[in-house]
């Protein structure tokens, strides 16, 4: 190789001598903490009013690791004189996270908006039957979702 | 003969203490080793930054927990090991470490026994090692421990050689086998009627330096040496099956090893405890440690940064160097040695 | 003056060759049958080779794979475009990415439907960072295989800015689930081109290093030169595919021959063979195609069109009827999906040809006679993926 002037083992030693000098990348984690992209797949959050049981996140999963269980209730009609609506009440949202591929699947096909990715990463457990998150939990993950961010340069 | 200690004491206690000194100084300067080089230097070769959080500052409690834990696992031995053995080798490897300590000098009168053969008892002792290591191996039941325990007597056994005529050249030069003898001849001598730096044997040995330094590395079955413990074809060779208080034992023999080598190294080529121009000996005992012990960290450093750098030779290549290049080597530089001694 | 061996009287002219007799006669050690793997550190995952050993040299070797068989082609049956896409990722998990393009290639193929000029380049782009990924960690992890410590920690320093591109454009780092049949699951986030540009800086700065570190180290190359000769004609016989038979000197790269796929046909670049068809050159190849690939790579940036990212897709998506083989050059070699399809949401039966299936192959006789350190060294420049060939 041109580049190389000294013999190879004394240019070696180059190398390591130079990279003991240049510092560590070491984040010590927990101590310190990188931020995730923005896009980061974390964890999967719910919004609960958008979501009306319509089971299409629950059938697209490839693992079956979400479980949704819904009932249908009578609601006042809007008019007077008008018809009895009828809205899906949602009573059972988990995500069993120790199934769960982190795809992307379910937040893409729900045509309503109520799952969002957001990049928190820090809800490991001790146990791995405590990794089975209900709606309420779901629910708290809204507040870490980010704002979408601005797209390159000739995207549309 | 100036007295050490401030009190008299019999020959019995002299000896008892002495005996704990070295006990102490094997796994303390394996310690030191291991954490400094092991752990610091090799993380940031490596861009990472080792432990930190052991102790509070940079990890430094890390390698003492080490040992606390492994003094507390459960002691497990193949159901097919042959059992005396397979318990007796790392005994005989550490052995072999400490009895090299009784001739290493580190002040004008802190020897444990100044043999009159000091260097030819250190190097025969230490190669007391290579039995310790087909114990191990064999009575492992294993066929990667047996790989690894061939791999190693061979090559432990072929850089013998080159690591004596290293240190024959040494011996020529200071006419005396005494380490004692050989520190005080580097300090007292003369290089070109300059006495400043009194006559460091690396200037006139520096091809015995460089022959004594890759025999270490290969007597240490370091990289790129290390074919006998290829991490990543026999894991760990005849150390596989050893865990626990046993493998501690084995690294403080490694470390305890490489902490004696550097130690003769920097005693035979660099000086040794001996400050030249420095004729106070109450003050030499008390810095002659301190002394030695930077100029060994020098002779680590260079031991560990080839180790981190290099890959490793095959073992038929090892050989190869061993018996075609450096065995003349070392023949050479003893007959030019010699040569120039006698006539000049 | 004459002997005696037992009642026979032995001449003296015949003793000398008796002499000479005893000493020709080798030392008869039995073969020792030794298990290298499944569990290994050398063996890059589950593979298990069984050598048998003469002393250090290997008499026989046997690969035993499956120990990580998933049932790939059996997953697939039962799932959508979409969740095949996403279990795909995880044959080849280094460069995941590029598992995914063939696929989708081959469904867009059944549907006739054109990914749209930037969603081609973007998915040209991404395959070239998994590619650099996959190799930066080879090029780091040969080191440590032939026992140098600090090369893997360099390559996998390094390799951290390429996986974080690859996690602000796709959102997971190893498996990007990007691909969607039409085009891509979003665009670039803002910034995305900068950073990309000076990552490669950093991955040619990572090059040299390695090239400085290793490759003119004088031990590597005593442990890589002539180990594990590849012929060409043989190599391509057993399947062998990638930059492995490039190393050969055969200069065959589906990039440029097979049938044109992403952006390929528009870019300028150079196809790196070597003629020793050794470790070394293994070694080589892949370094240079490392560089070759960032150089691509900022190709692709400076030619990247605007325009939408995805194209008219139906909401439900249905393949028609029919079959399709696409094959592709992956980071690890010859990748190539058969899709049967029945006009369902599904594909009906997907044959997955994996490149480090048939590399594996050759091992029975490339081990012939190599000593057990060079086996290690061998299968280190082979470079195969266990999920590669397990499925």
């Amino acid at each position: 190789m041109a580049r190389m002037k000294l013999p190879g083992l004394v240019g070696g030693l180059g190398v390591t001598f130079k990279n003991m000098l240049k510092g560590a990348v070491t984040v010590q984690y927990p101590h310190e903490k990188e931020d995730p992209p923005t896009r980061a797949r974390g964890v999967i959050a719910l919004k609960e009013e958008n979501c009306t049981v319509c089971m299409l996140c629950a059938r697209q999963c490839p693992d079956w690791c979400i479980y949704i269980e819904g009932h249908k209730e009578k609601r006042p009609p809007r008019r007077e004189g008008g018809r009895e609506r009828t809205v899906s009440v949602l009573d059972r949202f988990d995500i069993d996270y120790a199934l769960c591929m982190y795809c992307g699947i379910c937040v893409e096909v729900c045509p309503f908006d109520a799952l969002f990715w957001s990049p928190d990463f820090e809800y490991s457990e001790a146990n791995i039957a405590d990794l089975l998150h209900d709606k309420a939990k779901l629910g708290e993950w809204m507040e870490t979702v980010p704002e979408p961010e601005p797209l390159e340069e000739g995207a549309e | 003969m100036i007295p050490t200690l401030a009190v008299e004491v019999g020959w019995g206690t002299t000896l008892a203490l002495k005996t704990l000194i070295v006990l102490g100084l094997v796994p303390f300067g394996a310690l030191v080793l291991g954490y400094t080089f092991l752990l610091k230097m090799m993380s940031h070769m490596q861009s990472r930054l080792g432990p930190m959080d052991p102790g509070g500052f940079h990890g430094w409690y890390q390698l003492i927990g080490d040992g606390l834990k492994f003094i507390q696992k459960e002691d497990v031995m193949p159901a097919k090991a042959d059992r005396r053995v397979f318990a007796l080798a790392p005994a005989v490897v550490v052995v072999s470490t400490f009895l090299v300590f009784v001739v290493l000098p580190a002040g004008p009168e802190l020897v444990v026994s100044d043999l009159d053969v000091g260097v030819f008892y250190a190097l025969a002792v230490s190669s007391l090692s290579v039995v310790g290591v087909l114990m191990a191996g064999w009575a492992s039941a294993n066929k990667f421990a047996l790989l690894g325990a061939l791999r190693a007597a061979a090559q432990l056994i072929a850089y013998e050689l080159p690591l004596l005529l290293a240190v024959v050249g040494v011996v020529i030069q200071a006419d005396s086998m005494s380490l004692q003898g050989i520190v005080s001849a580097q300090a007292n001598g003369e290089i070109f009627g300059i006495g400043l730096i009194g006559n460091p044997f690396i200037l006139t040995q520096f091809v015995g330096f460089a022959l004594f330094l890759v025999a270490a590395q290969a007597e240490l079955t370091q990289a790129p040496f290390d074919m006998p413990v290829a991490e990543s074809e026999l894991v760990a060779g005849y150390m596989v099956e050893y865990t626990g208080f046993r493998f501690l034992f084995f690294f403080i023999g490694e470390f305890g090893t490489a902490f004696a080598f550097s130690a003769l190294a920097a005693t035979l080529f660099l000086g040794g405890w001996a400050v030249p121009g420095l004729d106070n000996e109450g003050l030499s005992t008390v810095i002659g440690p301190a002394v030695l012990f930077a100029k060994l960290m020098a002779v680590a450093f260079l031991m560990f940064w080839v180790r981190f750098t290099y890959p490793r030779l095959r073992e038929d290549q090892l050989q190869t160097l061993a018996w075609k290049y450096l065995i003349p080597i070392g023949l050479a530089n003893i007959l030019v040695t010699g040569a120039l001694k006698v006539w000049i | 003056m004459s002997a005696r061996a037992g009642d026979v009287e032995i001449a003296p002219e015949d003793l000398r060759h008796l002499a000479d007799a005893q000493l020709n006669v080798e030392l008869d050690t039995g073969d020792m049958v030794l298990n290298l793997g499944p569990q290994h550190p050398a063996t890059h995952g589950t593979l298990r080779l069984v050598v048998r050993l003469d002393g250090e040299r290997v008499i026989a070797a046997d690969p035993v794979i499956g120990y990580m068989h998933r049932g790939y082609e059996k997953l697939t049956e039962f799932r959508t475009y979409p969740q095949v896409t996403t279990l795909i990722n995880r044959i080849d998990w280094l460069s995941s990415f590029a598992n995914e393009v063939p696929f989708i290639w081959g469904a867009e193929q059944l549907m006739e439907i054109e990914a749209p000029p930037r969603a081609v380049h973007i998915r040209t782009i991404l395959t070239e960072l998994s590619r650099i990924a996959t190799f930066l960690l080879f090029l780091g992890e040969m080191g440590l295989q032939v026992g140098a410590l600090t090369p893997p920690f360099l390559g996998f320093r390094d390799r951290e800015h390429v996986l974080n591109l690859i996690e602000a454009a796709t959102g997971g780092r190893f498996h990007p689930n990007f691909n969607r049949i039409g085009g891509l699951k979003d665009d670039l986030p803002w910034g995305w081109i900068g950073e990309t540009r000076d990552t490669m800086r950093i991955v040619f700065d990572a090059c040299n290093t390695l090239e400085d570190l290793l490759m003119g180290n004088e031990i590597f190359e005593l442990r890589t030169r002539s180990i594990g000769i590849i012929p060409g004609e043989l190599g391509a016989g057993y399947g062998v595919s990638g930059s492995n038979l490039r190393a050969s000197g055969v200069d065959w790269d589906l990039r440029r021959d097979g049938t044109p796929y992403l952006a390929y046909p528009e870019l300028d670049f150079k196809v790196w063979t070597h003629s020793d068809g050794d470790s070394y050159a293994r070694y080589w190849v892949r370094l240079q195609e490392t560089r070759e690939s960032a150089r691509m790579v900022i190709q692709l940036l400076d030619q990247l069109p605007s325009g939408p990212i995805m194209a008219k897709v139906p909401r439900i998506i249905k393949v028609p009827e029919g079959e399709v083989w696409t094959e592709t050059e992956n980071p690890l070699g010859q990748m190539g999906y058969y899709i049967f399809s029945k006009g369902a949401t599904g594909p009906f039966r997907t044959k997955i040809r994996s490149a480090s299936f048939s590399n594996v192959s050759i091992l029975p006789w490339l081990l012939r006679g190599v000593y057990v350190p060079d086996v290690i060294t061998i299968l280190a420049s082979l470079y195969f993926i266990l999920g590669d060939i397990d499925r």
